[in-house]
């Protein structure tokens, strides 16, 4: 069991306020990402949860548990670092199995279940090595170990991924997901990056200076951005976004357009402009539209789009796309 | 980028670091060569040519014992080397993992006492010795340089714990040590490095420090410093015996040094490169 609740949970560091005043509910078996820039508070959010940090108000309960007040260690979490934070000094093996020798298991228990927990993150010939042997990728994997042979009722995740470089980084995602698809452990996960946000999470809370400015599913927060923050933070490329007299047309302060709800024409459309850059990816095509008085424009088309700067084209909205926003953000 | 060095380049600087080298080390190099010249020769004026004689090691362990200075400096210097990591790991410990706002200053404040000339509290600290019957006694010198070395085995080790990762000790938290378990299994093995260091560095300078060893001792507590110094007054200067005497003084540092000097380069220049 791994349902978590936040009941007004607040962080200050002497007059520094850091999460005002958090509600969320996290259900059991749940892929949670936390979302949002650096110093929006997510990660320390997320010490709250595992005890790392005190709050300064509020209640944290773990299956109707009330843990506020207590030690990391009681609270049945398990946390993968952003750095690893493996033992330098300890083997895989002896990595692995700490957890188990704090709880005082048995010695072939602990044996059984790092051998198992090794075969499931494919570490079994490196169990004799230390960390420093390992890739960064290995050690990730080492530090996944660690965390599930203490089969918590919890995961959390502070940026597991960010010190991989891209292609690992993908891979590492996938067999996250995949574990939490075998394990059905309540995952929280904590990233900067969208795209991560958007292919792993059940359940995305994006955040902002502190405050959760939307808790949904990945396509709810891209479908439907409850203001402008998240419109613009959710979807890669950004959502377009425009002010003036083509938003006052219709009804709103600002309007938001995804790069892939703009159709591109070199003959006709709604607005002209000149190609800046024109980024062929061979799957899609990215083009950087200079308008007169929308400034610059996204567009995403199909890779075959012959395009090259200096090229006139003439930009459509899908008008179901269209996202209105108004003079304070929220959406209309 | 690394930066291209040509073969000559290198072989410039390594006869300057030879030079260097010999430059620090000839003082104690002259002193071992006239501890084997007569002392006439030694008398004499400069001259790197010993006759090879071993008669003044003889006559000074005649004259002194050599042996029980010798256990004073290990006592006084192991000593207050064990009682000084007593007092400074945790002190760096809480200072490394749970500052507060004040650390840098008493940091500071420690260092700083460093900077006082040893003269200045000659007066104050003696009366006190002579007051509380610690004069020429090893307990009251063990205690004196502990209390001396004290700042600069803080800051070593503040450093040192300073590198370890807070993350680790933080995993460690999470899956499930108590504070006993963190610091046996996690904290110490990964600061092992650096005590032993700081230990070795702060059982050299105990074993040289000769201000406060000479002053606060006469015969039962007085180490290899005090030693020496005795060659130098009663019958005036016999440069031979007294060179005789220091290189019998300095030699056990000097191999025990010479046997550590890895452990104490990292000691010394840990933190300075990532």
């Amino acid at each position: 069991m791994g349902t978590i609740t936040l009941g007004k949970v607040s962080k200050s560091f002497g007059a520094t306020v850091i999460i005002p005043e958090i509600d969320l509910k996290i259900e059991d078996g749940e892929f949670v990402v936390f979302v949002g820039p650096s110093g929006c508070g997510k990660s320390t959010l997320l010490r709250l949860i595992a005890g790392l940090e005190d709050t300064s108000g509020g209640t944290i309960t773990i299956d109707g548990r009330d843990v506020t007040g207590e030690a990391p260690a009681r609270r049945k979490l398990a946390m993968v670092f952003q750095s690893y934070a493996l033992y330098p000094h300890m083997t895989v093996r002896n990595n692995i199995a700490f957890p188990l020798k704090m709880a005082g298991e048995e010695k072939p228990v602990i044996e059984r279940k790092v051998t198992e927990a090794a075969r499931v993150l494919n570490l079994t010939d490196y169990l004799d090595r230390r960390p420093g042997q390992l890739s960064g990728g290995q050690r990730q994997r080492v530090a996944i170990g660690r965390a599930i042979v203490r089969q918590p009722s919890a995961f959390l995740f502070d940026e597991p991924l960010s010190n991989l470089d891209a292609a690992l980084r993908g891979t590492m995602r996938l067999e996250i997901s995949e574990l939490h698809q075998q394990l059905g452990t309540t995952m929280i996960y904590v990233t900067h990056d969208q795209v991560e946000a958007m292919t792993m999470a059940d359940k995305i809370v994006v955040l902002n200076a502190g405050r959760i400015e939307q808790v949904g599913s990945p396509m709810d927060l891209y479908r439907k951005p409850r203001n402008l923050f998240v419109a613009g933070f959710i979807g890669s490329p950004k959502m377009n976004l425009i002010m003036g007299p083509e938003a006052a047309k219709r009804g709103a302060d600002t309007i938001g357009i995804r790069p892939e709800h703009l159709g591109i024409s070199t003959s006709a459309g709604d607005w002209q402009g000149k190609v800046g850059v024109a980024e062929h990816l061979g799957s899609d095509t990215f083009v950087h539209v200079h308008t007169e008085g929308l400034g610059t424009l996204n567009v995403r088309t199909d890779g075959e789009m012959a395009v090259k700067h200096g090229d006139t084209v003439f930009l459509t909205p899908d008008p179901s796309k269209v996202h209105r926003f108004a003079a304070d953000g929220r959406a209309l | 980028m690394a930066r291209a060095v040509s073969t000559r380049t290198k072989i410039g600087f390594s006869i300057a670091a030879w030079l260097i080298a010999l430059l620090i080390f000839f003082p104690i190099l002259y002193t071992i060569i006239t501890s084997i010249k007569t002392e006439a020769e030694a008398i004499a004026g400069f001259d790197l040519i010993p006759s090879v004689t071993f008669e003044n090691y003889v006559e000074v362990q005649t004259q002194r014992d050599y042996f029980k200075p010798f256990m004073n400096s290990v006592i006084v210097s192991v000593g207050s080397t064990l009682l000084g990591c007593l007092v400074a790991i945790p002190a760096a410990w809480s200072m490394a993992f749970a500052p507060t706002k004040r650390t840098k200053d008493i940091l500071m404040w420690m260092l700083s006492t460093k900077m006082m000339p040893a003269a200045a509290v000659l007066v104050p600290i003696y009366l006190l010795f002579r007051d509380s019957g610690l004069l020429d006694s090893r307990i009251g010198l063990t205690v004196m340089l502990m209390l001396i070395n004290l700042p600069i085995m803080v800051w070593m080790l503040y450093t040192y714990f300073r590198e370890i990762p807070v993350e680790i000790l933080e995993a460690a938290r999470m899956d499930g040590a108590s504070l006993w378990n963190e610091i046996v299994y996690v904290l110490t093995p990964m600061a092992v490095p650096g005590i032993a260091s700081t230990a070795l560095l702060n059982i050299i300078l105990a074993w040289n420090e000769a201000f406060w060893t000479i002053r606060l001792t006469t015969t039962d507590a007085a180490p290899l410093t005090a030693f020496i110094a005795s060659f130098s007054s009663p019958q005036g200067l016999f440069w031979a015996k007294l060179s005789a005497a220091s290189t019998l003084a300095i030699a056990p540092i000097l191999i025990m040094g010479w046997f550590s000097q890895r452990q104490l380069v990292r000691g010394l220049t840990f933190g300075a490169v990532k």
